[in-house]
This record gives C-alpha cells, structure tokens and sequence, in this order.
C-alpha cells in the first residue's frame, strides 16, 4: 500500500493515522501490562532465596503437587465443557422445540454469577447441608473436593462455551453433511469428517477460554477449596497470610507462562490436525 | 440403471406443497434434466430421488428393480453434486475425491488407483494435492463432479451445477460438462433453469412448473411441439400472436396470417426467428426498436399486435426505427396450442 497525501494537505498519512489509533492501546499495555509485569518478575527474584525461588517451586511438593492439581482440574473442566456444550449446542441449534428459549437461559444463567456465587451454589449442592447429603443415607459431601472444585468450574465454562459453539454451529453448511451422507459417511463418520473440523475454530477458541478461566478461577476456590489448594488460592495465601510477596509474584509468573505454554500447544496442535485431516 | 419415480409428492412441514404427484422415469443410460422456473419443486424432487428428503405417503421410487422409498440416503448409493458444491474445506483435492471410497472401505491401494483415474478424466491431476480453497470455481466444480463420481454411483444426481460460476465460464463449461457426463456412461439427472443448459446437456428434458413436470422430451420435441404456452414460454421464449382466429386463418391488427390447420379454440405461438421481414409479406408495422447481437439483430415491430412483434434479423442491412415494413410467417412454424391450457 502508498502512503497517499490526505486531499486537505494535511501531513497526516494512513501509516501515522493507523499508529495514532494504536497509541492508546501501546500505553495501556505499558502501563497496566508491560510494567507491572516486569516488576513482578524482579519482584520473584527479590526474596532470600533470589532467583532459585524457582527451583524451590519444582522442588516443594506444596508447590508442585497444587500447580499440577490446577492443570488437570483445568484439563478436565476444559474437555468436559466442551463435550457437554458441544453435544447440547449442536442439539439446540438443529432443533427448534417448545421451551427452547428456556432452556438456553437457563443453561446460560451463570454467566450472571460471580465465581463465589458459583461456589456457593455447589456447597449448597454437596455441602454438608447440602441438598444431596440431605437425600442419601451416607454422608456424601463432595463440595469441599477436587470434585466439587471441578464442578463449579465446569457449571462456570459451560455457558462460555455453549454460546460460542452454538454461533459456529449455525454458521456449518447442512450441504457438507449431506454430501458425506450420499457418499455412504456413517453419522459417526460425518462428526469426525465434517461437524468437527467445522467447528475446530470455536472448539479452540472456546476450550482456551475455558482453560484459562479454570487456571486463574479464584472466587469459586475460595469459597471451596478448604481440603485442597489450587495455585491461585496458594498465591493468595502467600501473598496475605505469610507475605511472602517473593513467593507469591513467583508463583504468579509460573501460572501465567503454564497457561500461556499449554494454550500454545493447543493451538499447534490442532492446526496441524486440521491441516493433515482427511 | 432406470429410475422410475411415481406418485411423488412433497409437502413440507409448513404446509407448502413444492411438488404435487409426479411420474418420472429416466432410462439406463440417459440424461435427463429437469427445467423450470424458480421455486416451480425441481431441488426438492432431486432431493426425493437422493433420499435427502422423504416423500409424502404414498410416493414410490424405484432403483432398477429396487424399491428405494424407504431407503436412507446413505445406502442409495447415487452421487450428487451441490449447487454450492459443497467441497471439503478441511480436505485435499484427493482426499475428497476418495472420500466415497473410504467410506465404502476399499483397500488403499484400490482408492488411489480409482482416485488417480478420476482425477485424469476430470483433468485435476495437477490439482490432487491442492487445498479447496485454492482451486478457481471451475476446477472446484470438476472436484466437485470427480468426488462425486469416483465411487461409481447408480446415478449421478446435479443441482444446478453450473450455476455458482459467471456466464462466460459456465457456457464454456456446458459443453465440458455435456461431454463428461457422457463419457461417465452414468444415468444422470440434472436441474437447471437454463434453457440453454438444459438444451445443450441432455438428451431429454422435463419441464416443470409449479411443482408439477409439465412436458417431458427430448429438446427438440419440446421445442417443436410444446404442450402448453407456459412449455412453449419457457423453452425457446415463443410469443402469443394475439389476434382473433376464424378458421384456418388468424386476424391480427397488422393483417392476416394462414394457419396450418383449422384453429377454433386455439392460441397461437410464434418464435422471434420465424418472424421474417419480407417485403412480400402478409403483415405490415412498423419498426420500433433495433438492438445488434453480433450474429443477428432483434428487430421490434409494432402495429401487428397489441405487444411488440419481436423479429430476428440475420442479414446485413437491418431495417432502420420508424421505418414500415412487411412481415411473413410460414405457417408450419405457427404452433396451435388448445385455449384455457395456461399453467
Ligand atoms: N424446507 C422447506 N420448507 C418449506 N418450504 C420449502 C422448503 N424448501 C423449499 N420450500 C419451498 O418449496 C418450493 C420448491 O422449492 P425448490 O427448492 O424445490 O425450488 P427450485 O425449483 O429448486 O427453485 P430454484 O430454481 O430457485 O432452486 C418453493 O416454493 C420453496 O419455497
Ligand atoms: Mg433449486
């Protein structure tokens, strides 16, 4: 593209205008991004322990055992979303039935709640005086688990995902399908050739947001997680309780780059299976 | 294989009725497209005959000796190409080509040898590792053909196929199209709203209207004898001479005009190129628009009618506008259709 002279003389050129849009957004991501980022990451290296304090997160259980809990909690939530959202959503967009409009806000209505709230529901649910304690003979409380941890998260991704799904769903061409069918495509067969490619985009984009929203969940943690700790709780205790501000801004660096790194394989990975697919 | 289809109808939830009860059979072999108008049932009898669609009660359609009504349309075993095409974005050129014969299961040797003889009659050989979106809308619709093909299907079924491409290309690609399918040696039916299309590809037409087929035969039978004003409309735009007949003899504002036979309770038709100029002639108006069509000229001519006489002109020098001029018709080429036939 030229850089054509404006009509009125002025010296201002696309290129210039184009950059004087960014400018918010470049001091926006300095100041609130860039900045506080750096410095918490010299902030990490700033305790007795200097910058071995990484070693002493790979090499303490506490540490570990709670960064590897938090991933697979997020793991499971994230493909355990996008199952149950993928069948209901490609269900709701295909069919049109009485209650339809109901059942969809209900199926979104935690979008409405803060991640307490969440919490809060599931101990109601499977606390000690919850509502599945009260009807069954033995003591089943589940809240305060990994368990009811995975539930609130998943209750939390569900509606996230649903929405998403269910805007690529709409947009498939019925024609793919019906192709695969005259060509003898089992119904099997025509999920894995074409629903699913279809919707790969929304898949990813979709499963990304719940991962990570399932990696940093805080509020629905800490309404929970008192048997068990998940990483964004430990930051908060080291953080308050201990002040251990090295600690915790190196805990903090860790989560982002785990989620940031497992996020990126994701993305390498599908894209190469879409590529390779057929 | 023959396809018989008979007693078909299709009324959709909403209670639209796109095709009322319809006889249809199709030799071994043959060509058949279906032509009409838009939204007169043709996709939607294409789609009945795939299995895309479940008839009304009622409704039989046989495959050979097999009675398919109630087969799903995985198991009828015909190949269809979309108006959209309808391509597997997230597959090579190849691999939709063999698609059908993966899902039939075929060692994979077997595949790629049938794959690679598809792709060279389709001339995509150049193309097999392609992905679809890098392929102009042409070889798409070779793709398209080739995938659809390749597992060698009862019957070859096309919605529109030529449609999705601009006017120059798909008139060159008519007659590729024409050429290919018979060299498939497949039974194939095809729709269209073409007149030309359907001219130029089939060896019979159906004309449908209103979820009706109103004439079935081969171009030339269609063109020649059409059954109804709306057939003869459609195919090859015949115009109604609008005058008052009395016998064999047709009175028009302009003069008057032997018929071939005794025409009481008759319209009759007439094509612009049996309109002749002919300072002879029967009939007399005046020109009132002249338009240059690089092989011919379309000459208007008012007076003789109510409506505007359309005329085409092959020769050199074209009568001028406002000029008055004489006007013959043969009487073999007047086509008498019974009054109160309007569809
Ligand atoms: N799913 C549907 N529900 C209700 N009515 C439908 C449906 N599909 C088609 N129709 C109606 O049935 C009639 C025939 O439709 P069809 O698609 O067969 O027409 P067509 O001859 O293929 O037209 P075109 O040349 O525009 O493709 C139309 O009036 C259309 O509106
Ligand atoms: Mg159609």
């Amino acid at each position: 593209m030229g850089v054509r002279p404006s009509p009125y003389g002025h010296t201002m050129t696309n290129r210039t205008f184009v950059l004087a849009c960014l400018t918010p957004l470049f001091i926006f991501s300095l100041a609130f991004l860039a900045l506080p980022l750096v410095r918490l990451f010299l902030e990490s290296g700033s305790g007795e322990a200097g910058w071995a304090i990484y070693l002493d997160i790979l090499r303490r259980p506490r540490y570990l055992n709670t960064l590897v809990l938090t991933v697979l909690v997020s793991l499971a939530t994230t493909f355990a979303a996008l199952a149950i959202s993928t069948t209901a959503g490609m269900f709701l967009s295909r069919n049109r039935f009485r209650g339809r409009g109901t059942l969809l806000s209900v199926l979104t209505l935690p979008l409405a709640f803060p991640g307490v709230v969440i919490g809060f529901l599931i101990i109601l649910l499977g606390g000690r005086q919850g509502l599945v304690n009260q009807l069954t003979p033995g003591h089943v409380v589940f809240a305060y688990s990994v368990i009811g941890l995975f539930l609130g998260y998943l209750y939390f991704s569900i509606p996230r995902v649903l929405l998403t799904v269910m805007a690529a769903a709409e947009k498939l061409d019925p024609a793919l399908e019906e192709a695969a069918r005259t060509m003898g495509a089992s119904p099997y067969r025509v999920v894995v050739d074409v629903i699913v490619p279809g919707l790969m985009p929304a898949l990813i984009a979709s499963g990304a947001i719940a991962f990570a929203t399932a990696m940093g969940a805080f509020g629905t943690a800490f309404t929970l997680a008192t048997n068990i700790d998940v990483i964004p709780m430990v930051i908060y205790t080291e953080f308050t309780l201990s002040a251990n501000i090295a600690m915790a801004s190196a805990l903090s660096i860790v989560l982002g780059i785990v989620t940031w790194a497992l996020l990126l394989i994701a993305r390498s990975l599908s894209g190469s299976t879409v590529a390779a697919g057929g | 294989m023959t396809l018989r289809v008979t007693n078909t109808a299709k009324t959709y939830p909403d209670g639209t009725k796109a095709l009322l009860p319809t006889e249809l059979s199709v030799a071994k072999g043959e060509i058949v497209s279906l032509l009409g108008p838009s939204g007169c049932g043709k996709t939607t009898l294409l789609r009945i005959i795939a299995g895309l669609e479940t008839p009304d009660a009622g409704s039989e359609i046989w495959f050979g000796n097999d009675n398919v009504t109630s087969l799903p349309v995985e198991r009828r075993k015909v190949g269809m190409v979309f108006q959209s095409y309808a391509l597997f974005p997230n597959m090579s050129v190849r691999a939709n080509v063999g698609y059908g014969l993966k899902m039939q299961k075929l060692p994979k040797d077997e595949i790629e040898s049938r794959v690679t003889e598809v792709l060279e009659l389709c001339q995509l050989q150049e193309f097999s590792g392609r992905a679809i979106d890098a392929l102009s809308g042409g070889q798409r619709q070779r793709v398209a053909l080739a995938r659809a093909i390749a597992p060698r299907p009862r019957m070859l079924l096309l919605d529109e196929p030529l449609s999705a491409l601009d006017a120059a290309l798909r008139e060159a690609l008519r007659d590729e199209l024409a050429m290919l399918l018979r060299e498939f040696h497949i039974t194939a039916i095809f729709v269209t709203h073409d007149q030309d299309e359907a001219m130029a590809i089939a060896d019979r037409v159906a004309v449908m209207s209103h979820g009706h087929v109103v004439q079935s035969g081969t171009p030339e039978e269609l063109y020649r004898n059409p059954n109804s004003p709306f057939v003869a409309g459609f195919v090859g735009n015949a115009m109604r001479l609008e005058g008052k007949v009395a016998g064999s003899t047709l009175h028009l504002d302009g003069g008057e005009l032997a018929l071939p036979r005794d025409g009481t309770g008759h319209n009759v038709f007439v094509r612009a190129e049996d309109v002749q100029i002919d300072t002879e002639g029967p009939l007399n108006g005046k020109v009132e628009s002249v338009t240059f069509f690089g092989t011919h000229y379309r000459v208007g001519i008012s007076g003789i009618m109510t409506d505007v006489l359309t005329s085409t002109y092959a020769g050199q020098n074209a009568p001028k506008v406002g000029e008055r001029v004489e006007v013959s018709i043969k009487p073999e080429a007047l086509m008498l259709l019974p009054e109160g036939a309007e569809i």
